[in-house]
């Protein structure tokens, strides 16, 4: 048997993780760092690696459930976007434990988030239904306490809305879970393995059922509207790298699941649903959009921003053209690296300022520029600024989407312009005009530190080179975006008006 | 005139692989200026200012060889990288050097130069100086990469990234709100014009399979009529968005709130005019549409009367430059909606705008600098003695302007005048008229500024700028003069190819009824102008009871028309939304689930252990609502 690569990528968090438990303080927090740096490491030997790398082992053989892992280009744009982000955050959170109100220390934070990764991983990994729905309902539990030991003062309520909502969602995930158990099961050899379930013929009535089970727990994840609420809620009152971890990685797995499993499993209820789920993903982005207008608070302002980017995401995916499903699968990769630039940035001037109203604001960028300009930049990502990779996913999704829904694409290009509303319109209202007393009082001399620089480099770097060079990055997600298609049975519209085409 | 075969361009040799340098030189300028921060301010300026002069070099070089070519061998096609191959996409970032490329590589880094070295005196005493000139590097760098990318979508690149370099260029002064808000509108107003071109990207990748202007252009033909139309009217909107075109003009009378060179580089001779750029180059797809193009000169009609009007009725030196500078790209838009008989002739009028017009933007910031940064021309008047260089030059731009014979003006306003009547009487008569406006509102300007009662205000010294900031001043001064006799005979073959169509040569010397009307209207706005302000002006403006100043005071009310239209339904929208949310969409879920009075009882019930059985209600609430989004669907 080769060398497991892919358990050893989610080993060596979770034990790195409960290590901490034992190692804390200073010492603590190194070595929380190195193992999310050897993470890396494993983390990108994984994503360029060559060959294919799967684990199969038979783990309860009456019922057919396997630990069963797997790689595909999607897994690896997410496991890099996993590796990458958790260092980010634990640099950014280094002083967390020691901020007022936090219940726990700052190695106590980072032993979660080890964990939190591990699991994240093993989403991320797992081609086995059962597995999935396990680690999913896994990254709770970190993600609870992360929620609850550090934030806001109403941290707690936020933490309990966190897991009811995902509890719910993963609860109807369960039937569905059960019902393909079942249906493979009837079908002569039990097996919860994706492939297995996706060469069952399932009848239209149960395949549909199925697909809305998944689809329902993933609309949560994801979050689509009307299931949305329990973000902005969150982010307000959990600590920057938190929501970080929550909007950038853990809700990938609520578009990742879509692709995965529901599009994977299921391609004709997926057909059948399509054009709700298209609606939707236009309400969301619409309703994202205005709700960020009209935030008033910067951290509800950034999570409403992310319901409006996953709203682009669904549409991309539901929209199956090979372009729209690649540049949704690369939208989840840079909307995470963009979301963290904008939720640790943003985080950097809350806690000088001591609240994240905007109207606690004024004039920062007279007295602290670099982190305004932070701001700035991670903003003009999160608009989608031609040159940032987020651009060029959220123009494939778009594009892609044209060329079999015209009108849908036309109308969420509208969403373009509320982006550029929301972030320009946040930031002239608190980084602009003259340097208000109290902003003066809080930021002078405080501008940002080099550790907090340091966080940000690598982000919009990444930013950068796939906006300028996303080639290298589609080829790994097209493969996915080709198989899903393939699965699917849809081709891509050809050309109208070319030579011989009329 | 005749029209012409599509030339495809040939591969890059030589001299021409290294085209890239001239947009790599500014993007490097910006990005040294921008990490090394305060540690360059001492040299940052001057780094930033051999930028563009280099790109004008590596640009002059290849115009001198493109030259010496045969025509079939002058568009040049230099491949860089693949950007999205995706699918059957393969959209590649690449250049294209071209008969057009090329003279607005020599505009942008000319004048482009000449506004760095000006800046380097008019931002001497401002703290963020080389902050200031890394931005100006970063518009060069996105202005050049707009007009040589050889692909609609590597064009967009730079279309937004100028538009960002404008944003930050407007609110440079940001700790003031009004720079603020002026730079978030002009960005916001720009991505709704934005929206046009990336619709019309789509639909060139739906309809083309690629948004290469190679692969548009061979295949423009095979375009249905509906596609056509479409495509010409979303490239308008585009180019309304970025060219500040009615009905997307209310950004740029607000984007003078940046320093006078930005608003002379960007606001006057270069990025304003991108739009006028993308519709000549999208000829082959107007070539199709008759109504998308009739669509353009309308908006180019309708705008140079618009932004004259508004000329006539300000007394901010830089908004009726502003109004004009509307004004004259709406004679370039009307050009180039004539079709191929227009086309070479909204490129010359650009060129020479970009002269005279960068000129007079800048002589008003040489006033202004003299004036403590006052932009009233109230509080100006007979500063012709004070400020002689400034007066000299400004008087340059203007005779171009108002269409004095010879000058740059004269050739290509006229010409423009001229085709339109070709096209139809109503609009020739409407731009004949634009003329006469435009002689006033200039002749004014003139008046209040440069002659009559010194009206200064108390502690103002006016004197003359220093010598970098003059001799940019003289240079485009005398390009203003000259720059007419110098292109007339050889833009349209020049210009042929790219624009399809080989126009007639006009004589240096060329008179016909047209242009003697012309010139007679002129001659009234010019004597209107000077009659009315002949004598003294009063130093505040006396309350206007004509309509017509009181419109033109308000720029025609387009802010209060978007203010009625967009602004106030959207912030209803937005506050309905958010009543929505909270009350109806959280508040349903978190009822239906059982979970109410209040969140302590809350948090006492979650640890009584109940909150599994919440959730199992809450579970049912959802696939209630599932199964009614379902069921709806299939009934």
């Amino acid at each position: 048997m080769s060398f497991p690569l892919l358990t050893v990528l989610a080993a060596v968090p979770l034990i790195g993780g409960l290590a901490l438990i034992w190692v804390r303080g200073a010492t603590g927090r190194l070595v929380g760092i190195g193992v999310s740096l050897l993470t890396l490491v494993l983390g990108l030997v994984a994503f360029f690696s060559s060959s294919s790398l799967s684990e199969d082992v038979t783990w309860i053989g009456s019922i057919g459930a396997h630990y069963a892992l797997g790689l595909d280009g999607m897994g690896k744009a997410m496991v890099l976007l996993t590796v990458v982000l958790v260092p980010a955050v634990l640099l950014a959170e280094w002083h967390v434990g020691e901020e007022p109100g936090a219940r726990w220390g700052t190695s106590a934070f980072f032993g979660l988030a080890l964990v939190l990764e591990s699991f994240a991983l093993l989403v991320f990994m797992a081609t086995d239904v059962l597995l999935f729905y396990l680690v999913f309902e896994a990254t709770l539990i970190p993600m609870y306490f992360l929620i609850g030991g550090w934030g806001g003062p109403r941290r707690a309520q936020a933490a309990v809305k966190f897991l009811i909502y995902s509890l719910a969602g993963g609860l109807v995930m369960l039937f569905g879970v059960i019902g393909v158990g079942v249906q493979t099961a009837q079908a002569g050899a039990p097996s919860f393995l994706i492939s297995d379930v996706a060469a069952l013929h399932l009848s239209s009535t149960t395949g549909r059922w199925l697909f809305v089970a998944f689809f329902i727990a993933f609309a949560v994840k994801a979050p689509m509207v009307p299931v949305h609420t329990w973000l902005p809620d969150t982010a307000e009152q959990a600590t920057p790298g938190s929501s970080t971890l929550l909007v950038g990685i853990l809700d990938k797995i609520g578009t990742f699941g879509m692709i995965r499993l529901c599009l994977g499993m299921f391609p004709e209820p997926s057909k059948w649903a399509t054009p709700v789920i298209l609606i939707l993903a236009l309400v969301s982005i619409f309703w994202g959009a205005l709700m960020a207008i009209g935030s008033r608070n910067l951290m509800r302002l950034i999570s409403y921003t992310s319901v409006s980017h996953f709203g682009f995401m669904v549409l991309g995916i539901f929209a199956l053209t090979t372009q729209s499903l690649s540049g949704s699968i690369f939208y989840m990769l840079n909307h995470g690296f963009s979301t963290a630039a904008l939720f640790l940035a943003v985080g950097y001037l809350v806690k000088r300022r001591g609240s994240a109203d905007i109207g606690a604001f004024g004039g920062v960028e007279k007295v602290a520029p670099v982190g305004a300009g932070l701001f700035l930049v991670a903003g003009l990502s999160t608009l989608a600024l031609p040159g940032m990779s987020s651009f060029i996913s959220e123009f494939m999704v778009m594009a892609g989407t044209w060329q079999r829904h015209p009108w849908l694409a036309a109308i969420s290009t509208l969403g373009t312009v509320l982006a550029a509303l929301y972030v320009l319109l946040a930031y002239q209202r608190t980084m602009t005009g003259p340097a208000t007393e109290v902003v003066q009082t809080h930021f002078t001399g405080r501008d940002v530190t080099g550790r907090e620089r340091l966080v940000m480099v690598p982000l919009i770097a990444l930013l950068l080179v796939f906006g300028f060079y996303p080639k290298p990055m589609l080829q790994v997600v097209e493969h996915t975006a080709k198989t899903t298609m393939a699965t699917v049975g849809m081709t891509d519209p050809a050309p109208a008006a070319v030579q011989g085409g009329k | 005139m005749n029209l012409l075969e599509t030339v495809n361009p040939v591969a890059a040799t030589g001299l021409f692989s290294y085209a890239w340098l001239m947009i790599a030189i500014p993007a490097l300028g910006a990005t040294v200026l921008l990490l090394a921060g305060r540690a360059s301010d001492a040299w940052g300026h001057i780094v930033a200012t051999l930028a563009p002069i280099i790109s004008f070099v590596i640009g002059l070089v290849l115009f001198v060889q493109m030259l010496g070519r045969p025509v079939d061998q002058r568009a040049v096609s230099v491949p860089m990288w693949d950007l999205i191959p995706s699918g059957a996409w393969d959209i590649r970032v690449g250049l294209l050097v071209d008969q057009l490329s090329i003279v607005f590589v020599l505009l942008v880094t000319g004048v482009g130069s000449l506004i760095h070295i000006y800046s380097i005196g008019y931002m001497a005493h401002d703290p963020r100086r080389r902050r200031f000139f890394a931005y100006l590097n970063l518009f060069i760098t996105a202005m050049l990469t707009l007009v040589l990318a050889n692909n609609y979508l590597v064009l967009f690149i730079g279309w937004e990234g100028v538009g960002l370099a404008s944003y930050l260029l407007i609110g440079f002064w940001q700790d003031r709100n009004s720079a603020a808000v002026a730079a978030k509108k002009a960005f916001v107003v720009n991505r709704v014009g934005d929206l046009g071109l990336t619709m019309a990207i789509f639909t060139m990748l739906a309809q083309f399979g690629s948004s290469s202007f190679i692969d548009v252009n061979n295949n423009a033909a095979h375009l249905s009529h509906g596609w056509a139309t479409l495509l010409g009217f979303l490239l308008l909107l585009a180019a309304c968005g970025k060219s500040a075109q009615v009905p997307l003009q209310s950004w740029l009378l607000d984007a003078m709130e940046g320093p006078t060179p930005v608003s002379a580089l960007i606001h006057a001779a270069t990025m304003v005019t991108a739009g006028v750029y993308l519709v000549v180059r999208s000829h082959a797809i107007y070539e199709q549409t008759a109504a998308a193009t009739l669509g353009v000169a309308i908006v180019g009609t309708v705008t140079l009367l618009f932004g004259a009007w508004i000329g006539t009725a300000k007394d901010d030196i830089k908004k009726v430059l502003a109004g004009s500078t509307m004004s004259q790209i709406g004679y370039m838009m009307l050009a180039a909606g004539l079709g191929p008989i227009g086309a070479a002739f909204a490129i010359f009028h650009l060129l020479s705008h970009g002269f005279f017009k960068a000129n007079m933007f800048l002589g008003a910031g040489s006033v202004m600098h003299g004036m403590n940064d006052d932009v009233n021309m109230r509080h100006y008047g007979a500063l012709r003695k004070m400020m002689p260089a400034t007066f000299l030059t400004f008087a340059m731009g203007y005779l171009a302007i108002i269409g004095f014979p010879f000058t740059a003006g004269y050739y290509s306003k006229d010409q423009i005048i001229e085709a339109a009547f070709t096209k139809s009487f109503t609009l020739g008569l409407l731009a004949m008229l634009g003329a006469a406006v435009t002689a006033f509102y200039m002749t004014r300007l003139m008046m209040m500024t440069f002659v009559g009662q010194k009206r200064w205000l108390d502690g103002v010294q006016p004197h003359e700028s220093p010598a970098v900031m003059t001799i940019p001043l003289w240079i485009l001064g005398v390009a203003s003069l000259v720059a007419g006799l110098v292109m007339n005979n050889w833009i349209g073959g020049w210009l042929a190819p790219p624009t399809g169509a080989q126009v007639d040569n006009v004589g240096l010397f060329h008179v016909t009824a047209t242009g003697l009307i012309t010139m007679a209207l002129v001659a009234v706005g010019i004597f209107l102008g000077w009659w009315f302000f002949r004598a003294d002006v009063p130093s505040t403006a006396p309350v206007s009871r004509n309509p017509f100043t009181v419109a033109g005071r308000h720029d025609l009310y387009g802010d209060a028309f978007n203010e009625a239209v967009f602004m106030r339904p959207g912030q209803a929208l937005v506050a309905g939304v958010d009543v929505l949310d909270v009350k109806v969409v959280d508040g349903s879920v978190m009822n239906s689930a059982g979970i109410v009075g209040g969140t302590s009882a809350l948090l006492r019930r979650v640890q009584n252990g109940y909150v599994r059985s919440y959730a199992l209600t809450m579970v049912f609430g959802t696939i209630l609502v599932g199964v009614v989004l379902i069921l709806g669907q299939i009934g």
